[in-house]
Order: structure tokens, then C-alpha cells, then sequence
């Protein structure tokens, strides 16, 4: 198995201060505004994100919640191992606000699309968008295309994207595996 | 460990330690989920469900009837009162017709002890015992165990103390093998003639005097008197069953110490327990109802992950 570095520490860091900024354009002081990132792996992004507004960029009172959508996947009983689900921090209800969706990796697009399902859980959002670090673009199973992206990948399907964050594996990184 | 390692859930003594840890933790995600604004997911979506009830209930139905649809599984009920079993149908005959529909879990409960074992052998689905007789009653046992870890933190060491008509409860039995399991040590308190003479050959310890077992105990999990199940008179009085093994107010009063008070309904409100104490800040009887959905739906949802397409 062959690994090649697609992102480094220092590339994850410009990103993060980047897709942080886009989000401030648009969201101004996020006070109608909630992040969600998808568990398990969209949750590092999402705190990382949160705390990167809150310190560097001074944005109070920003809403954050971690959705487990395990119970919403369209792939249950279909796949080898059992699905084993993670915790859902929700504290908030979605009512009227603007969601920000947030995962690390944009693939087939069903994770995204069982989301959608999930958060309807919550109330009624006013609009969701998506942001994701990772897009493989031509990877997708349904039409679901990202707002804010880190990087677009161009990744075969043979090929794996590993995102590795310094909270689990002690370093940053974005490596693409050949399987 | 993300899989249950039996294929049916007919009583607690097939289960390991790691089956009941994953049931709680699967119940915990579902116990977020009952207490959303939407109460459902559509993680069943594609799978049918007969509650197959040979005997009556209301509460165990209706727990499962609620874990089913909010797992947006579909259901068809069927009790044995209103079915072609009063025309002389077997058991067999009765669930191949119901599977006929194409039916993936069945959750039944039968008189007869051993029933869903027996049907696990002869039909092809899940099948879940909702109570065979006097045998076992093991989703109740697990929610029981589910509620004393949330309320005190684990079962681990606690002393549980079962009291009351053992000899006809299948949830004193399912409790028993459930909470030893778990490394807790339990204790029935009864009047003679409603404990089985086996019980000791379980590990388990007898006490015919209430105030010492209550002493002793950690929660007190009260059983109710069951009158149907009784073809003869096993204490002179219900008047002096209450006098001797009924728990009030002034007994919990006088223990000097907080237990916690649990009942798996329906309550014989001045017999067993009373309303003071069954609705006292000690009692988690409406918590063991709550928990009961969300145990329920983590049993089906398990099992239902074994159903392959």
C-alpha cells in the first residue's frame, strides 16, 4: 500500500484560517448560525473550525453541535461490519437558522444525504450549506456538491483519502492511500 | 464489538457481558434520540415486525410497539384473543402464516415456557421473547439493569433485593441472571411459599424478613402479586402479605438510609407498594418505562442488523 501527502500540517493550517474567513463572510457574527459536524470524523474539523472563530477571530456565543446520522444511513444491513454508532451533542433546536454542515471527507455524497434526513430531527432549517475539507468531486453517487471545500481532489475510485488530525494520530495531515 | 453474538433474544442466560454493554450503549444513542423534537429514524425502514402477543399486556406491547415504529419499522400486531388459535391453530401453524407475509423479527409473548425457543428452531426469523411463562423476561431484566446503571452510576457491586412473588415472575428470574451478570449481588425476600425452592442453586440468597433485606439493599426492585397465576392460596390474607411484605412510607423511613425503589408494573397500588412510595423521589419506575423504549429499540435495531437483504 502506497501513501503520498496530499496536505500537511501547515497546508491544513492556511485552509482552516481560509474556510474560517469564507464563513465569516457570509455569516457575519453567526448569530443566526449553527455548525454541525458530522460524527465521528467531521467533528475534529468542526471544533477545530470553532475554536479557530472564536480565538483568532473573535465570533461569541457561536453555536456548535456533533450529529451521529448511524441511524440514518441508507447502507444498514448492507455493509460487512454493523454500523456502531457514536454520540449526538446537539443542545440547540435548528428552528429558522442557517446550518453549516461539516465533515471531512465529501465522497459519495450519502453521508451528507443521511444528514439532511438527521437534521430534519431538529427543526426546520432556514437553509443548510456544507463545508468540507476533502472533495472528491467525481466520486459522487447523488447530486450534492459542497459550499466551502479545502481542497478538491481528483482521487480514483482505488484510491483512499486518510485524514489523520494531531487529537487522534498527533499530527495533522491529508494522505491519499492506494488501497 | 458492534454485533450481538446470538442470533435471538430468548433470555438473558444466552447473553455475555459484552451483549449487555453493547444493548446499553446502543439504548443511550436512543435515548437522545426519544427525547428529540422528532422522535423517529428510518433506520428499519425496509423491515416488518409481528407482535405476536398469546397472552395479555399493555405495557411490554405498547414498549414495543413504540420502539418499532420510531425505528420506522413496519408493524402488525396479533393477539392470541382474537385469532384463529381459539379455532384450534398451533403455534407453528399460527407464525408460518404470519411469516408467510414476509416478516423479518418476531416478539412474542406465550404462557408457556420455552415457547420462543421452541419457535426459534422451526421458523426462519428473529425471534424476540417478550415473556415465555415463568421463565424469562429478558428485555424487561435488561431495561431494569439499564435504569439502576443510570441512576447510580453501574451494577456493578450494588446489592439488589427482589421482593415479593417470585415463584410466578419471570422478571425476578431474567433480572437475576441479568444483574449477576454484571457483578451485582441480589437477594429475593418473599413469603415462603412464593420463592422457589431452587432460587439458592442460583446464587442467590433468601430473606423471609423485609426490613433486613431492605437494610441491606441498594434498590429494591418490588414485584407485583400476581392473583392470575396463582391456582392456589399461597398467604392466608392480601391484607397480611401487605402487612409483611409491603413497602410504605414509615418502613423506608426508618431504614436511615436512601434506597431506590423499582417496580416493573403494573403496580398493585396497597398491596406490594404504596402510592406515597411508588411516587416518591426514591421510585424510578416512570424512568424504567421511559428506559423500556429505548432498550427495546436497541434490541431490535441489533438484531435487525443480522437480517441480510
Amino acid at each position: 500500500m502506497s501513501r503520498k501527502t496530499l496536505l500537511n500540517s501547515k497546508d491544513i493550517e492556511i485552509i482552516l484560517h481560509r474556510l474560517a474567513c469564507q464563513l465569516i463572510e457570509n455569516h457575519n457574527d453567526f448569530k443566526n448560525t449553527v455548525l454541525i459536524g458530522l460524527q465521528p470524523r467531521g467533528s475534529f474539523l468542526a471544533n477545530r473550525l470553532a475554536h479557530l472563530l472564536k480565538t483568532e477571530y473573535n465570533i461569541k456565543n457561536l453555536e456548535l453541535g456533533l450529529l451521529d446520522i448511524t441511524f440514518y444511513r441508507d447502507d444498514f444491513r448492507r455493509k460487512e461490519t454493523p454500523l456502531a454508532a457514536s454520540s449526538t451533542e446537539m443542545n440547540f433546536l435548528i428552528e429558522d437558522k442557517k446550518v453549516v454542515i461539516i465533515d471531512d471527507v465529501l465522497f459519495s455524497g450519502r453521508s451528507i444525504r443521511a444528514a439532511l434526513t438527521a437534521i430534519q430531527s431538529y427543526g426546520r432549517p432556514k437553509n443548510i450549506e456544507l463545508l468540507v475539507l476533502i472533495d472528491r468531486r467525481f466520486s459522487r453517487h447523488l447530486p450534492i456538491q459542497p459550499n466551502y471545500r479545502g481542497r478538491q481532489v481528483d482521487a480514483i475510485n482505488e484510491e483512499k483519502v486518510l485524514v489523520t488530525w494531531n487529537e487522534t494520530h498527533k499530527k495533522d495531515a491529508v494522505y491519499i492511500e492506494q488501497k | 464489538m458492534s454485533e450481538l453474538s446470538v442470533e435471538h433474544l430468548l433470555g438473558i442466560k444466552y447473553l455475555n457481558t459484552n451483549d449487555i454493554d453493547l444493548i446499553f450503549k446502543t439504548a443511550d444513542h436512543f435515548k437522545e434520540v426519544i427525547n428529540r423534537p422528532i422522535k423517529k429514524v428510518p433506520s428499519l425502514r425496509d423491515i416488518t415486525i409481528a407482535n405476536l402477543f398469546f397472552e395479555n399486556s399493555t405495557r411490554t406491547k405498547l414498549s414495543f410497539e413504540l420502539a418499532e415504529k420510531r425505528l420506522s419499522a413496519d408493524v402488525i400486531n396479533f393477539s392470541a384473543s382474537q385469532s384463529s388459535v381459539k379455532k384450534g391453530e398451533t403455534l407453528i401453524d399460527t407464525v408460518n402464516n404470519i411469516l408467510s407475509m414476509k416478516v423479518d423479527i418476531v416478539v412474542m409473548r406465550h404462557p408457556n415456557v420455552g415457547a420462543g425457543v421452541f419457535l426459534s428452531k422451526h421458523v426462519d426469523a428473529k425471534i424476540i421473547n417478550a415473556g415465555d411463562g415463568t421463565h424469562e423476561h429478558p428485555t424487561q431484566a435488561l431495561l431494569d439493569s439499564y435504569s439502576i446503571r443510570e441512576k447510580l452510576g453501574s451494577v456493578k457491586g450494588k446489592k439488589i433485593v427482589i421482593v415479593g412473588d417470585v415463584l410466578h415472575s419471570r422478571v425476578a428470574l431474567s433480572n437475576i441472571f441479568a444483574l449477576q451478570l454484571q457483578g451485582a449481588k441480589v437477594k429475593v425476600c418473599g413469603p415462603t411459599t412464593l420463592i422457589p425452592k431452587y432460587i439458592t442453586s442460583l446464587g442467590v440468597e433468601v430473606e423471609t424478613n423485609l426490613k433486613k433485606a431492605l437494610e441491606w439493599c441498594d434498590v429494591a426492585n418490588v414485584l407485583r402479586v400476581q392473583h392470575e397465576r396463582m391456582d392456589i392460596k399461597y398467604f392466608p390474607s392480601t391484607r397480611e402479605y401487605t402487612q409483611l411484605f409491603g413497602i410504605n412510607k414509615e418502613i423506608l423511613d426508618n431504614l436511615g438510609k436512601k434506597i431506590v425503589i423499582m417496580h416493573p408494573g403494573p403496580i398493585n397500588r396497597g398491596v406490594e407498594i404504596t402510592s406515597d412510595v411508588a411516587d416518591s423521589n426514591e421510585s424510578i419506575i416512570l424512568n424504567q418505562v421511559e428506559n423500556g423504549v429505548a432498550v427495546r429499540m436497541a434490541v431490535i435495531y441489533l438484531l435487525a442488523q443480522q437480517v441480510k437483504r
